[in-house]
């Protein structure tokens, strides 16, 4: 573990103690039987998980729908009980804290989520929405909470005169600006977002992923931005995890991932994105994988992503292989990773788009 | 209006759009949700129709497919479809020309297909619809699609629930539905949206292939620009119910010529995009298509405004004028100004 901190390869940010640590982490959750309740087997949606976020840097969690990357920040924050492993938030171990014990470890790290339709409640202004952390914590912010939640407001770009109206007066983008306003109102270190822009229109997503950048700045937060969109990800994260049926499959700085994929599925997942240049059509290498995910109840023996891997070997099925450095600042877990940076073969498309005209 | 037909078709357009409007009447007033689009789609190609939520792009594909109610919807302008009018056809027209003329591949297919019957019931109903033929026979088509779109095991498959599939799965069955009565024309709204990027990559192969076998014309509704490059050959961009630019692909991504249109291409994140590039937002929100603004339906979040003389923005609507080959483009620039003010996004260097 000591290793870690001065292996990383992002510059500055990654000096000291991580703001959240996970070792070991697992969140099995059950498969009852209809009839008598009985757990006849568990879905393993998070499957040993090591994972550090320190001060002011973006930690970026990607992967397919059903590779775990949303229970994991949940459980991150104990708003799912993990089934094994520790969390360390703030340098306290919170593995076994009780709800209560929770409420003051709720200022270190809050939460943003990805429908601000449904995260919202219909029948609270936004006053009330964006005031709620205050009154749980039983704070009262210097100059009032209604001040406070006015200057909150301002900041994340919303009238503070609109302190009285319900959520349903606002748009989609307006209404994540809320969830954001909610998520800061304590002045937390970490900010977990679970696909905070998916669910807005293109032209709006921007606007959201300026502002979490500006309040970065401004504030020092550091973020688990867990997404699907690959673009997304790579444009706001220092650093990538790389999902993949509960495992991390690989843990780069996020130049190093996009520019030389090591994972097989990693280079797959990247190359399946549709480049915005119709030039590129044809020229990219793509890796279309056969299948689909296999089911997080049974997952494949070895390593989970052999079914689907043009390299698997006999090995892959047997021996799991473990998450290992392989280069500074970079883990992949397997047996047959892509080559480094130097020896590529594979060429991403061209970073100054020769399209021809 | 100018219609500009590209000089080289020798083929009349397989389905062609002049000036429809769709509009519905509601409690806060009148909804101009498709408001005067026209464009064409030859067999074998594929028409990409980009935009926003709001902008009228599904309710223009519902009018293609004849399935706005004729109670609640005004329609105006006309639809051609293989030279039929759709807007102006009684309802059996529009109902045999429908799977046969045209189909849709719709964005969500869980709620598309009907839970209680097996994927093959629902695919054989739809074969039966359109002719005389025996349910074994129907069958076997169902079989032969479900295997031509990628399901394993199709003739084990064709026997089960839709829950029972994956949701790529899913999506490939509505495709078969879509294409099992050989349609000319497929209208695939949002057709990837739901599903992951690796699946996407598959659902746009089988879509790209099938196209080459049976030459039948796309109309794809996305608002994803990659999968607009990497699938369409002509691109509509519609914002606020309008069409304000239309052309090849490879002009509206080399040549974009309307102010909506670069700001779509500089907010959405590019993977070659050095990192640290910041994003260009388009600030405000898409109009309410009840009160649209005055003059352009994008003025108030257009920053270009001020090299237009006269406040034309502000009191006129542009129409949509020729600015390339084939290329059109709604918006008051002249056509050095366009050239001149586009972002230069590729190198990342020249953006605003």
């Amino acid at each position: 573990m000591s290793t870690s901190t001065s292996a990383t390869a992002t510059a500055g940010s990654q000096t000291g103690e991580p703001i959240l640590r996970v070792t070991g982490l697992r969140k099995y959750f059950p498969i009852q039987s209809s009839f008598l309740r009985r757990t006849i087997g568990q879905v393993k949606a998070v499957d040993g998980v090591e994972l550090e976020v320190f001060g002011s840097e973006t930690l970026g969690v990607v992967g397919e729908s059903g590779c775990g990357k949303s229970t994991i920040g949940r459980t991150m924050l104990k708003l799912l009980e993990p089934t094994e492993g520790t969390i360390q938030l703030a340098g306290k171990d919170i593995t076994g804290f009780s709800r209560r014990e929770m409420v003051p470890m709720r200022r270190e790290a809050s939460m943003i989520f990805q429908d601000p339709y449904s995260s919202l409640n219909p029948r609270h202004t936004v006053g009330k929405i964006v005031a709620a952390p205050f009154e749980v914590q039983g704070i009262e912010p210097p100059g009032g909470v209604k001040k406070a939640v006015q200057d909150l407001l301002d900041r994340v770009g919303l009238n503070p005169e609109h302190y009285n109206r319900f959520p349903a007066e606002f748009s989609g983008g307006q209404r994540q600006r809320i969830g954001i306003a909610r998520a800061l109102a304590l002045h937390p270190k970490l900010i977990i977002c679970d696909e905070p822009v998916s669910a807005l229109d293109v032209s709006i997503q921007a606007q959201v992923v300026n502002l979490l950048e500006d309040l970065q700045n401004e504030f020092g937060l550091a973020y688990v931005v867990i997404a699907h969109d690959l673009s997304v990800i790579r444009h706001i994260s220092d650093r990538i995890a790389v999902m993949y049926l509960g495992k991390v499959m690989e843990l780069s700085d996020s130049d190093s991932l996009y520019l030389a994929p090591r994972h097989p599925y990693t280079k797959a997942l990247l190359s399946a994105v549709p480049v915005p240049e119709p030039g590129g059509r044809g020229r990219r290498e793509r890796i279309v994988l056969a299948g689909d995910l296999p089911s997080p109840a049974n997952p494949p023996s070895g390593c989970v992503f052999r079914t689907r891997c043009w390299k698997a070997e006999d090995r892959c099925a047997a021996e799991v292989p473990a998450l290992v450095e392989v280069e500074p600042g970079r883990k992949v877990a397997c047996h047959f990773p892509e080559p480094a940076a130097g020896e590529v073969s594979f060429t991403p498309s061209q970073p100054n788009g020769t399209a021809p005209a | 209006m100018s219609d500009v037909q590209p000089a080289t078709a020798s083929r009349s357009p397989y389905l062609e759009l002049r000036d429809l409007k769709v509009s519905f009447a509601t409690e806060d007033g009148l909804v101009r949700a498709a408001d005067g689009v026209s464009f064409s789609l030859e067999r074998g190609k594929t028409l990409a129709i980009v935009g926003e939520s709001g902008s009228g792009k599904s309710v223009t594909s519902q009018a293609i497919m004849g399935l706005h109610p004729k109670r609640s919807a005004q329609i105006t302008g006309e639809v051609l479809v293989d030279g039929t009018d759709i807007v102006s056809a009684s309802e059996e027209t529009v109902r045999s020309m429908r799977g046969r003329n045209m189909a849709m591949i719709f964005q969500d297919p869980l709620s598309s297909l009907h839970p209680f019957y097996t994927v093959g019931a629902q695919l054989i109903e739809a074969v039966q619809a359109h002719g005389e033929v025996s349910k074994s026979e129907a069958r076997q088509r169902a079989i032969a699609m479900l295997d031509r779109v990628g399901i394993p095991n199709a003739a084990r498959r064709v026997e089960e629930y839709p829950h029972q599939f994956s949701g790529g799965m899913r999506q490939r069955v509505m495709i078969a539905m879509a294409l099992i009565n050989n349609p000319d024309l497929v209208i695939a709204d949002e057709p990837t949206t739901a599903l992951d990027v690796t699946v996407q990559a598959q659902i746009l192969d089988v879509l790209r292939d099938l196209q080459g076998e049976f030459q039948m014309a796309i109309l794809l509704i996305t608002h994803d620009l990659g999968v607009v490059a990497e699938t369409a050959d002509d691109v509509v961009v519609m914002y606020g119910g309008r069409v304000v630019e239309r052309g090849p692909v490879n002009e509206i991504f080399t040549r974009p010529r309307m102010p909506y249109t670069w700001g779509l291409m500089s907010s959405v994140p590019n993977l070659t995009d050095p990192r640290g590039t910041r994003l260009t937002p388009i600030p405000g929100q898409p109009p309410s298509l009840i009160n649209l603004p005055t003059g352009c339906v994008f003025r108030p979040r257009c920053q270009f405004s001020a090299h237009v003389e006269d406040a034309w923005c502000d009191t006129k609507r542009p129409d949509l004028e020729p600015v390339g080959p084939r290329h059109d483009a709604r918006c008051f620039l002249s056509v050095s100004q366009m050239a001149a003010l586009a972002p230069r996004r590729a190198d990342g260097e020249e953006v605003a």
